[in-house]
């Protein structure tokens, strides 16, 4: 018999967590003499009272869809990726690779064709570390972060060496031509009538994570594959008497998990810069970790956590802006819903395990 | 390249490795106990801010130092709480500490000082002086050995000289006292710990203290002896070379040194001369900042000697009822 009934399992200690990590950020806030009510207000107002505060909570969504995604799904095969931070560079590699070298008709195609480079690149550099951790047993945790430091370098190394323009000072790669110009929300929805923020970054690639964020579920819930991810991440042993493979789960599954981190570039550097910069991932491949565990694996968690994170994001930069709050704070809420989320989640879980339980006994 | 660039590159060498080495010891006393920590990096930021931040208003770098190791011991026992007594994720809790180190530091910082996140530079007083060794200028004109003694061997901070000590120290402990075998028995076989009648969470949460303190001295260091303030996210990654160093020397405490002292290498090479020209073949400074990295993922893949971690690293003990 479960101990706790399903909603509370998975609604109830995720919103407990958040109201712990919100009671300390406010404290923390105080702690630095500002009024944590009139933070709220401003991120409030900042991140969802206009298009254009939309706008660039919907963008950092995007991003943090992705990532989550990415973190979800190895989850489910009890991967802990780390490399998702590595992983979105790379893939801005091939996204940058796929813009600059191939003359596109039109974005559509070019999308298509940016989503492939980025799976590809994403894909690969994961695919190491799978490697690693299937064949010969090297913790997936500590190669992921390695590679992150590899793919800074790798990036470094490109942007300075071989994809700067001549001339050019800045570690930059060249802007990508106009075709392949991605349709932010307000070329998309002004058409049907609906004025968008033309400044707000957001663009089509929103619909791409949405779309991922179902193919993901349909994939985890509803193939085979999905079922033998989830029963490999239950327990190795019961897998392998299944005959499933743990070597091929482990490597399909961080080839996913890569691929949908790299993905991500198609918003930040195909929908936002339209070139490739140093350090265009900016922490987002670790946002995946906090949105997974908040949305606790599950797509649509994910899809819930990114636009709650994407709001934090965008508030927290207007925080930055009006206040002298710095933009760290959201580093703090970050490490904090991690913190209860996921290392911390015995000391929410088991005092309402024993709640529920002693509810139960009350009525039978 | 001439000898007395040889040895300044070799004295940059010992001041870039010390933080590592610090931070190596630290984390081999937890993992060694069977906790990872990949938090590191996050308790010697903190320990970096704290102590410029104590150093710069009181003006003592002990005083420093000690706000330092205080504020690495409570990530330490953060870490402790998730991963000992509620038996968390150890991972995830190492992610949570970094992030919260790079969030508070620069938070704090920019509130105490106003300067964006950073503290005001230390000056005399505030920083860990160079101890020159006795006839240090005098010997320094003898050909070969006076540069070594003068250049290479003195004129560090007392930190520097702890820090080494700690190797052979760290050994002793490990293997010569009884803490040390409970310690590693911790790591492998908590169980039989537990039978032995020894406390299992009692030991665990030693090794993590100790780990908190030497990574507070590593971050002082880092704020206080190698650089003379606190700036936003000094640490740069140092926590985690730090973790592939001790995966490089497989947990034990010589080859901790000596892999610390290798990426210390690395760094002043890197630091000194940015792309290096090896007979035609040019070496990108990409490529040093990376072989860290590499070396060690060679390593854990084990192609050059397997690394095999403490048996019962990660894995919360539960005492069976």
């Amino acid at each position: 018999m479960d101990k706790m009934p399903k909603w509370a399992d998975v609604v109830l200690i995720p919103v407990i967590s958040l109201i712990l990590a919100a009671i300390l950020s406010a404290l923390v806030i105080l702690g630095i003499g500002e009024d944590p009510v009139e933070a709220v207000n401003l991120m409030v107002t900042g991140a969802l009272g206009s298009t254009y505060g939309w706008g660039y909570t919907l963008y950092y969504a995007t991003n943090f869809m992705f990532t989550g995604l990415a973190v979800a799904v190895a989850f489910h095969a009890r991967l802990f990726n780390i490399g998702g931070e590595g992983q979105a560079m790379l893939g801005g590699l091939g996204v940058a690779m796929v813009c600059l070298y191939v003359p596109w008709p039109h974005w559509s195609l070019a999308l298509l064709g940016a989503c492939a480079g980025a799976m590809i690149f994403g894909a690969a550099w994961a695919a190491i570390p799978a490697y690693l951790q299937a064949k010969r047993g090297s913790h997936i945790v500590i190669t992921t972060i390695m590679f992150n430091f590899i793919a800074a370098a790798v990036l470094n190394y490109m942007l300075v060496n071989v994809m700067r323009p001549e001339g050019s000072m800045d570690p930059a790669s060249e802007r990508f031509p106009e075709a392949v110009h991605l349709p932010t929300l307000h070329e998309l929805l002004a058409p049907i009538g609906i004025s968008f923020s033309k400044a707000a970054p957001a663009n089509i690639s929103l619909l791409v994570a949405m779309l991922a964020c179902v193919v993901v579920w349909a994939l985890i819930w509803r193939t085979k594959l999905g079922y033998e991810i989830r029963a490999y991440g239950h327990s190795e042993t019961g897998a392998l008497y299944a005959g499933i493979s743990p070597v091929k789960i482990t490597m399909i599954a961080m080839l996913i998990s890569g691929a949908l981190a790299g993905l991500m570039a198609t918003n930040n550097v195909m929908g936002e810069a339209e070139r490739l910069v140093l350090n265009s991932t900016e922490g987002a491949g670790f946002i995946g970790i906090a949105v997974a565990l908040m949305g606790r694996s599950h797509p649509f968690g994910v899809f819930l956590a990114a636009i709650l994170f994407g709001f934090l994001y965008q508030g927290g930069a207007e925080l930055a802006l009006w206040t002298s709050i710095p933009r760290e704070l959201i580093v703090v809420i970050q490490a904090l819903v991690i913190l209860f989320t996921g290392a911390l989640d015995n000391m929410v879980r088991t005092p309402l395990e024993k709640m529920f339980l002693a509810m139960r006994k009350g009525k039978a | 390249m001439d000898f007395l660039t040889i040895i300044q590159v070799l004295d940059s060498t010992v001041r870039l490795a010390t933080p590592l080495l610090l931070a190596c010891l630290a984390g081999l006393y937890s993992e060694r106990a069977g906790i990872f920590d990949i938090g590191l990096e996050g308790k010697m930021l903190m320990a970096a801010f704290f102590s410029a931040a104590v150093a710069a208003v009181s003006g003592s770098v002990w005083l420093g130092l000690l706000a330092g190791i205080a504020s690495s011991l409570v990530l330490s026992g953060l870490h402790g709480l998730a991963s000992i007594t509620f038996r968390g994720n150890q991972l995830i809790s190492g992610v949570a500490i970094n992030f919260l180190a790079a969030g508070m530091t620069v938070l704090i910082a920019q509130d105490w000082f106003k300067q964006g996140g950073r503290t005001p530079s230390l000056f005399a007083g505030g920083r860990f002086e160079p101890i020159n060794f006795p006839f240090a200028e005098a010997l320094s004109g003898v050909p070969i050995l006076g540069p070594i003694y003068s250049e290479l061997l003195s004129g560090h901070s007392i930190l520097v000289y702890l820090a080494f000590l700690a190797v052979p120290g760290t050994w002793w402990v490990l293997y010569r006292t009884r803490f040390g075998l409970r310690l590693r028995a911790v790591g492998e076989n908590p169980a039989a710990v537990d039978t032995a009648g020894v406390s299992v969470v009692g030991l665990r949460y030693a090794a993590v203290a100790i780990c908190g303190v030497l990574c507070g001295i590593a971050g002082a260091y880092l704020a206080t002896a190698l650089q003379a303030g606190f700036v936003k996210d000094m640490t740069a990654g140092r926590g985690f070379i730090a973790l592939a160093a001790l995966i490089f020397a497989k947990w034990r405490p010589w080859q901790a040194m000596w892999a610390c002292l290798l990426f210390g290498l690395l760094q002043a090479i890197a630091l000194r001369f940015q792309n290096i020209d090896l007979g035609g073949v040019v070496i990108p400074v990409q490529v040093m900042d990376a072989l860290p990295y590499i070396l060690t993922v060679v390593i854990l893949a084990g192609f050059v000697g397997k690394a095999i971690p403490p048996r019962a690293g990660g894995e919360p003990y539960v005492k069976e009822r």
